[in-house]
């Protein structure tokens, strides 16, 4: 074994990566590096490209103030890594996993923050509902254990306040489901591991204040080093897969905001000399986001769960713009955020139509949540996709002209989005409150446009029907 | 002496000494053995592409030729199991190494310890060509799996072994070639992935693969041994409609390419298949399913390779005379593997940064599908079904319009469709099948007047679709009384007929009889309406279209009567 410390000349500094010739053989590829410029101040990295005796080194810090002087190199034989045991509840970190909140050093073993991959087979299909309190995710786009939601949102838009209620009020219910075994009281909270990538720093410390209980933060604000946001959510998910997997917790993962992570690995890909594809993002954005998001999920065998609520901002409310599209492929579905729904004063401002969870279908319903679940929901979705036709038309023609039915869909519409959608951020509504209110929404409409709805279904609510302003025969 | 490695960036390695190695044979890199292939080789370099991940790889760690290329074993064993995308085990990588995959790992494809009972069908002495049955295992309940004499090999018998139980190991049968060489053959045998395997002669495909779903047996239907693409945004139901066929097909195989897609939908497959049954033979449908699993943060060279390992597969069971189904969601993340890895060969990309030889491999992927005369003189076929994941939900880019070309049915999800929750979310109008006309026949034989009814179908939806132009511009008050009724229609045909619930029991598989039959009910009841003199506000009532909505819920495949004699109003 040579000696780790070197000492050797820069052969080239271009952005945030550096490349020196030495005699490579004992490093690995990936291997984290300590790097001490000549003030004395120490910088990471990690090797991106070996060639020849040519090394391609990333550099977390940046390379300002760098020169092609000697440096004092240290390649410390393994991948960047993060040390856990329990002790890491409850604390805060910067994006790389460094503490900041003034306490000792991270104790435990080290893991390297890529992770591995989660064999299939190994992998328990998500089933169990969980109730968030919000009605627009449980009854129209429910929430399963297991799962990658993320939140689309934009700049302007509550989608922190949206997340921290979530993450607030997220519960499992054991008397809804009958495949939720051993739920002691400790195990319906979620630990909540919070990654900031880049985001400003009174939302760090409003996530910080306002979500109580367990907690593990990743710190990477708008100021700090761009490249290390490459690793905030690594560090984040690594911890998150110790909690779940290896001390039996379930764990929400916030991640946000996934837009600031994609624009660094641009960065760093141009820089690299990387062929780009779309809007100059690199081609494997769609692998490297899987990386991450993959990291999801549940373990046959053990207790614990990871749930991710990764956050991104689509830049110019473009749902088409690299970042979301990808996430919206490898996620398992996604809450859309709409700005006109936000200006006309409703909160959750959730647009329901572009919204989705693909897991839903397997997750609700008889012995999960209620055999009226999956109908109602259709029958929800298929009116408000008709009431966007409607508005559509009478924008054009004026609402007067309209035909007596579509006036309905009219009103249907205005008293879902102000009954339905809207509620109040603190308001935590059981999975039964949002049914109940689904159905009083439809009793705006005739019972014959219920066509989504088995005649057993609508025999059980027809008293809806009989006290709302239109008659069962109509 | 060895290569040595001299460059890595991701999943691209690079090594000295090119001329030990051959393009595209298989290689052991690193100290641990990593698979790995060649992709190019220069005057100093072989490069290499990577099935595993590269970290901690060392410039000067040892790369070592095999003398074969990527293969794939074929055998009994291969139904019910799930592979990675270079065929290794997941559930015996699980045993090895536990719940997270590592590096380096390596397991048989085929379990060796298992023994299977054979049942020889030839005597020795026979003279035996290439692709020749030899001998039948009952490999599941569903599937008798056929011993063949490999291709490219024959020759005459000269030792067979008697019924009996037998390892993959065991030597089954020896044969002697006309120029004397005697060949040892097994229980299996391998193939390299690359190469399409001989068939005797290609047919034409003139039968419809049923899927039980009326959209597409209907109006856009599949031949078996056809190609089909399914292109659709993220949310569209792609993968939902990939399960529903894998589900539901008449094929007798099903080989699922899960290439660079998520986990869970995978786990979702292994969850649900073995509890299923399947309405043609009665069997669990997991006993007729091949699963090749290549998630999406699978290595990406991995992810190349699966699309390969799954047709050859699908190759081997058409060559024992079966009917073959091959689904690979998506393909779009394949061609991202070629592109990730064309670039870290920097070579010079074409549109998009896909690689000029992009519509090759996939004209070279689609060709394999067909349906053929086997060696053996049997009728088999693959049908090759890929989903197409757009960036943005865009059309024009360089995967859609490339499998375009190259595939024959054309199923277009709709966005609009799937917001609205209306599922399956293909597209009546922008989808096509050049199927359709040859395999009328086949449906007319069910309801003569099949023909008719469906292209009366379309056309209303496609008078409609002028119609829904007018009414956003003046309402509906801008229409003819015959035009409302049909608006009305298409309503009746979206709804009632080719909208269709994965979760609904009674309708998540339609059996031709019920479509035919419900196709003929509507069509007969829609024209009764156009031509009734009553105006159309009463037309809904008079006729009971809401009850004909229900009706595909209300009565299963197995009620063909009472959808026969459905009065429902009038």
């Amino acid at each position: 074994m040579k000696d780790p410390v070197i000492y050797t000349q820069l052969d080239r500094i271009e952005g945030p990566l550096i490349a020196m010739l030495l005699e490579l053989s004992d490093i690995g590829y990936g291997e984290a590096v300590q790097l001490v410029d000549k003030q004395g101040r120490t910088r990471n990295g990690r090797v991106v490209l070996m060639d020849g005796e040519k090394v391609t080194i990333e550099v977390f810090q940046g390379t300002a103030g760098l020169a092609k002087e000697n440096m004092r190199t240290r390649f410390l034989g393994r991948p960047i890594t993060l040390n856990l045991d329990p002790s890491i509840i409850g604390r805060r970190l910067s994006g790389m996993g460094e503490p900041i909140d003034g306490g000792p050093p991270l104790a435990g073993s080290g893991r390297d923050i890529n992770g591995s991959v989660i064999n299939p087979t190994a992998r328990a299909y998500p089933q169990e509902f969980v109730q968030t309190g919000i009605s627009s995710i449980d009854l129209m786009n429910t929430l399963v254990r297991g799962q990658k939601l993320p939140i689309f949102s934009s700049s302007g838009l509550p989608h922190d306040q949206l997340a921290i209620q979530i993450a607030q009020q997220a519960r499992i219910r054991p008397d809804l489901s009958g495949h939720t075994q051993d739920l002691n009281d400790s195990s319906k909270e979620l630990v909540v591991v919070f990654a900031a990538i880049g985001v400003k720093h009174d939302v760090a410390v409003r996530f910080a204040e306002e979500i109580s209980g367990r907690t593990v933060s990743f710190l990477n604000l708008a100021d700090d080093p761009v490249m290390e946001r490459l690793l905030t959510p690594r560090a984040a998910l690594t911890a998150a897969e110790y909690l779940a997997f290896e001390l039996g917790l379930h764990v929400l993962v916030i991640l946000t905001d996934m837009t600031v992570y994609g624009e660094a690995l641009r960065e760093v890909a141009s820089a690299r000399g990387d062929v780009p594809s779309r809007k100059g993002y690199p081609g494997y954005l769609y692998s490297d986001l899987a990386a991450l998001f993959e990291r999801a999920g549940q373990i046959k065998g053990k207790k614990g769960s990871i749930t991710q609520l990764p956050i991104l901002t689509m830049p110019n409310d473009d749902i088409t713009h690299p970042i979301p599209d990808l996430t919206g492929y490898i996620t398992e579905g996604q809450i859309v955020l709409s700005r006109d729904l936000h200006r006309q004063g409703i909160y959750p401002p959730i647009e329901l139509l572009p919204s989705l969870s693909r897991l839903m279908g397997d997750s609700v319903g008889e012995g999960y949540t209620r055999n009226d679940h999956l109908p109602l929901m259709e029958q929800l979705y298929a009116a408000y996709a008709r009431r966007d036709e409607v508005r559509m038309m009478s924008r054009i023609m004026g609402e007067d002209d309209l035909s007596e039915i579509d006036k309905c869909y009219l009103k249907f519409g205005k008293q879902f989005e102000q009954h339905f959608i809207a509620q109040g951020a603190g308001e935590n509504r059981s999975i039964e409150q949002s049914l109940a209110i689904g159905w009083q929404c439809l009793s705006r409409l005739p019972v014959r446009e219920m066509t989504r709805l088995s005649k057993e279904e609508l025999a059980k609510h027809q008293d809806i029907w009989q006290t709302s302003s239109i008659g069962v025969t109509d | 002496m060895s290569a040595k490695i001299t460059r890595i960036s991701g999943p691209v390695v690079a090594c000295d000494r090119s001329e030990l190695f051959a393009m595209g044979e298989r290689v052991a890199v690193g100290k641990i053995s990593l698979v790995g292939e060649v992709i190019r080789i220069t005057t100093e370099f072989a490069f290499i592409q990577v099935y595993e991940d590269t970290m901690e790889l060392k410039i000067g760690e040892p790369v070592a030729a095999t003398g074969s290329s990527i293969m794939v074993e074929l055998g009994p064993g291969l139904l019910t199991t799930i592979y990675d995308g270079i065929q290794r085990p997941l559930i015996t990588l699980q045993q090895q190494s536990g719940d997270f995959i590592a590096r380096g790992a390596a397991a048989d494809a085929l379990n060796r310890e298992r023994i299977w009972q054979f049942i020889p069908s030839q005597c020795v002495g026979a003279s035996l060509s290439a692709g020749s049955i030899l001998g039948t295992v009952q490999e599941t309940a569903a599937i008798n799996h056929k011993i063949l004499v490999p291709p490219l090999l024959s020759g005459r018998l000269i030792y067979l072994v008697e019924e009996g139980g037998y390892q993959l190991s065991d030597v089954i049968a020896k044969l002697k070639t006309d120029k004397g060489e005697e060949h040892n053959l097994y229980l299996y045998q391998r193939w390299p992935v690359r190469t399409k395997r001989p068939v005797g002669k290609r047919l034409t495909p003139d039968l419809p693969l049923v899927t039980g779903q009326r959209i597409i047996d209907t109006l856009f239907p599949i031949a078996k041994g056809g190609t089909a693409a399914m292109p659709g945004g993220f949310g569209t139901g792609k993968t939902v409609t990939q399960h529903n066929l894998a589900k539901w097909c008449d094929a007798d195989v099903i080989v699922y390419i899960g290439c660079g897609e998520r986990g869970n939908e995978m786990t979702g497959v292994l969850t649900d298949f073995p509890n299923l049954i399947d309405p043609a033979t009665g069997c669990r449908l997991i006993e007729r399913t091949v699963m090749i699993a290549n998630t999406s943060n699978m290595p990406v060279a991995a992810r190349e390779a699966s699309i390969y390992t799954g047709i050859t597969v699908a190759e081997y069971f058409r060559d024992q005379g079966l009917d073959v189904a091959l689904m690979a969601d998506s393909t779009s993340r394949w061609a991202e593997a070629l592109r990730e890895i064309s670039g870290r060969l920097e070579e010079m990309p074409a549109e998009d940064g896909f690689p000029a030889y992009l519509p090759t491999r996939t004209a070279e992927f689609y060709e394999r599908s067909g349906k053929v005369q086997t060696l053996s003189g049997e009728v088999g076929s693959v049908t090759s079904i890929g989903a197409v994941s757009p960036p943005g939900g865009d059309f024009s880019e360089p995967v859609t319009l490339h499998t375009q070309r190259f595939v024959k049915a054309f199923w277009v999800l709709d966005k609009m469709l799937a917001n609205a929750r209306f599922f399956p979310a293909i597209h009546p109008l922008d989808s096509y099948s050049e199927y359709a006309a040859e395999l009328g026949q086949w449906w007319s034989k069910l309801s003569p007047q099949w023909q008719q009814d469906r292209d009366q179908l379309l056309r209303l939806l496609m008078e409609a679709d002028k119609l829904q132009g007018i009414i956003r511009i003046m309402g509906e008050e801008g229409l003819s009384d015959h035009q409302r009724k049909i608006v009305m229609a298409e309503r009746i045909i979206k709804e009632g007929f080719l909208q269709q619930s994965a979760f609904s029991p009674k309708d998540r598989y339609a059996s031709p009889e019920k479509q035919a039959l419900m196709l003929q009910l509507i069509m007969r009841r829609l024209n009764q309406m156009l031509d009734d003199p009553s105006p159309a506000a009463e037309a809904v009532k008079k006729f009971a279209l809401i009850e004909l909505i229900r009706l595909k819920d209300d009565l299963g495949s197995d009620e063909s009567d009472k959808i026969l004699s459905w009065q429902g109003g009038s």
